[in-house]
């Protein structure tokens, strides 16, 4: 069987690409053009990313707390932490 | 403190939290996912050839068009579903070798035979009704992949209902044949479409662990149920009879009561003695095996050339 | 009969017959992948064949539809050129027809996009961007087999060696092609061979293919003679609108 590749799409120009799904193909351009017939056919893209699925790396969810948690105090990080008197706009 | 893992993986399914492919999950939940899934995918590809038989017959070239997309979209439904399979460690070539041999199912629906051109209406109309019924709540099953590939999958199926039902339409519209034609149809599907939802709850060993487990949502016989309420009045509608003499609405119930449906028929499908069993396995595996020399000359291209450019 | 229609008759009839050669395919392909590729293809020649029959049906003015167009017609009736009704045999050989017949397709389509029927040039204009995705999954599948493993290899040279006499049919013109080339309706097609042949070389080159030396000199289909195939998908396609006279579907 041909190698698994990942498939990324963006939808439409100024988005970003995103993850949509995955085929087998055997190499990159025929992945390319199955990723067109495939997850395009009804003109869901204007670009395609495709990548062979054995070069993702991905986080291991164990870590996930020690990885993502502590990000949740850090609300110095968003604009209401921050006070501005009511009569300043556009900010 | 040593937490049980079953217990937290229960608790992140109990508050609705998809299950992701590298997180830990119970083997039996990996197993049924898997057994689920790779079936449901065997019945998207096998479900091609009922109606891929009518694509060179279709009666007109918007038909044709139609119903080719149609079967097309069955392709890449089976395609979702084998990768999302893969996301849980088992490759195509394997599935497909489990569906070649025999070892696995697929949906029994599809080893009734296509007789005429009305069987593309009460396809599309009863058996992609039914498949919807099961498959919305599938949009919500715990494993994400799986979630995700039936959203792609039942956005797309909106048309194929449609495309099934104004086929019936304009059949009972036309000619005495025609009309011969579509109730034919409706009489031959009818009870195949309502053993798609699979036995009885009582009946349906894994059904309740399915539950829990939140790859299932609704029953069997509620959702055969809700297929028989849509169902009915859309078939008087166009002026079909269906083939049940016990089929009446209880007004007490707010739902209609209709026969008993004969499950040795049912087992005797699935255990591969329906009208077109072999056939249906036999076309998949000549596929399969008349392609390989199309996929070895790829990968042996792909190699030499991937060689050359290092 | 007037050569504009029976010139727009010739376009939907390769195009439907082609069409509906690789709609044979659907549920049968060598990957599931290549399936869904396959009956892009079939969609796209079938919808462009549509296209030209409701043209066709308009200069006729006879009140026909494109169906009584694509099913009320014998194959005497049919211009389509000869390889689009050769059996698909195996995949690729199904390539092979496909590679041969979009090398001429793709210059062919970008000249009539040109012409001064307005429109023609319009349905040209847009399956013109279908033509050129045609041919290039065709060309490069024909790189890949004959540049993949031995077998593959003697394949799709037999399969060249057997389609290569229904090649010269597609730019070799007839009466009506030369009508229209001197009213500025149909392409030279001269140019549109010297761009086919440039293509075939080329490709064949790189899969590593060898061009069969014969003339190819089968002819006959753009005049509504046919091999014995064609017959056979009539008679198939057309068999309900010829069991059930006048029903609608």
């Amino acid at each position: 069987m041909w190698p698994l590749w990942e498939v990324f799409i963006r939808s439409k120009q100024g988005l970003d690409h995103k993850h949509v799904g995955s085929l087998h193909a055997a190499d990159a351009q025929m992945a390319i053009e199955a990723a067109r017939d495939v997850y395009t056919r009804r003109m869901e893209g204007v670009s395609i990313w495709v990548v062979e699925s054995k070069y993702i790396h991905a986080s291991n969810p164990d870590d996930s707390a020690a990885f993502f948690d502590p990000a949740n105090d850090k609300v110095y990080r968003h604009p209401t932490f921050y006070q501005v008197p009511d009569e300043i706009e556009h900010m | 403190m040593e937490v049980n893992p079953e217990l937290l993986f229960q608790g992140k399914i109990d508050a609705e939290v998809k299950i992701e492919p590298r997180d830990w999950m119970p083997p039996a939940y990996r197993k049924t996912l898997i057994r689920q899934i790779s079936q449901h995918a065997h019945s998207e590809i096998v479900g091609m050839l009922p109606e891929g038989n009518w694509i060179t017959r279709a009666p007109s070239l918007r038909r044709k068009a139609a119903l080719l997309a149609k079967v097309q979209d069955e392709a890449g439904h089976g395609l979702y579903l084998y990768a999302a399979c893969e996301t849980l460690g088992v490759d195509r070539e394997t599935l497909l070798n489990e569906l070649h041999s025999g070892k696995a199912k697929y949906s029994s629906i599809f080893n009734y035979p296509t007789l005429t051109w009305a069987d593309m209406g009460a396809i599309g109309w009863l058996v992609d009704g039914a498949a919807i019924m099961n498959q919305v709540p599938l949009c919500r099953a715990s494993y994400g992949p799986y979630a995700r590939a039936m959203v792609r999958v039942c956005k797309e199926e909106s048309f194929h209902q449609r495309q099934g039902y104004e086929i019936m339409m304009t059949l009972t519209k036309g000619t005495e044949a025609q009309k011969r034609m579509a109730q034919d149809a409706l009489d031959r599907w009818w009870w195949p479409s309502l053993m798609m939802f699979g036995p009885s709850d009582t009946d349906s060993p894994n059904s309740a662990q399915s539950m829990k487990w939140k790859i299932k949502r609704f029953s069997n016989d509620e959702l055969r149920q809700r297929f028989v309420d849509y169902t009915v009045p859309q078939a008087e509608f166009i002026g079909l009879r269906v083939p049940d003499a016990d089929l009446r609405w209880n007004e007490e119930r707010q739902h209609y009561d209709f026969g008993a449906i004969d499950w040795e028929e049912f087992q005797q499908v699935l255990s591969g003695n329906g009208p077109c069993n072999r056939e249906r396995l036999q076309a998949r595996v000549d596929a399969h095996e008349q392609g390989a020399w199309v996929r070895e000359a790829a990968t042996a291209y792909a190699q030499k050339h991937q060689r050359q450019t290092v | 009969m007037n050569p504009l229609l029976d010139y727009t008759l010739r376009l939907a009839d390769n195009s439907l017959i082609l069409g509906h050669r690789l709609s044979e395919w659907c549920g049968h392909g060598p990957i599931l992948e290549q399936d869904i590729a396959m009956t892009n293809l079939a969609l796209d020649l079938i919808g462009q064949s549509r296209s030209l029959y409701q043209y066709a049906a308009e200069i006729e003015g006879q009140g026909r539809s494109e169906d009584d167009l694509a099913y009320l017609r014998d194959g005497w009736d049919f211009r389509n050129v000869q390889l689009t009704e050769l059996p698909n045999g195996d995949f690729g050989r199904t390539v092979m027809r496909q590679f041969l017949y979009d090398a001429y397709e793709q210059p062919f389509l970008e000249a009539l996009s040109q012409s001064r029927d307005e429109r023609l040039a319009a349905i040209a204009a847009k399956s013109l961007k279908e033509a050129t995705y045609h041919l290039r999954w065709s060309s490069e599948w024909v790189i890949r087999l004959g540049d993949g493993t031995e077998e593959s290899h003697r394949r799709v040279q037999t399969a060249l060696n057997e389609l290569w006499p229904y090649c010269g049919e597609l730019t070799r013109p007839n009466a009506t092609d030369i009508t229209l080339l001197t009213e500025g309706i149909a392409p030279d097609l001269d140019i549109v061979a010297a761009a086919w042949q440039k293509k075939i070389t080329e490709v064949l080159e790189e899969a590593t293919l060898r061009q069969p030396e014969t003339r190819p000199a089968r002819k006959g289909g753009k005049d509504g003679v046919h091999t014995e195939h064609l017959g056979y998908i009539l008679a198939e396609m057309q068999f309900l609108q010829r069991t059930y006279p006048g029903a609608q579907w």
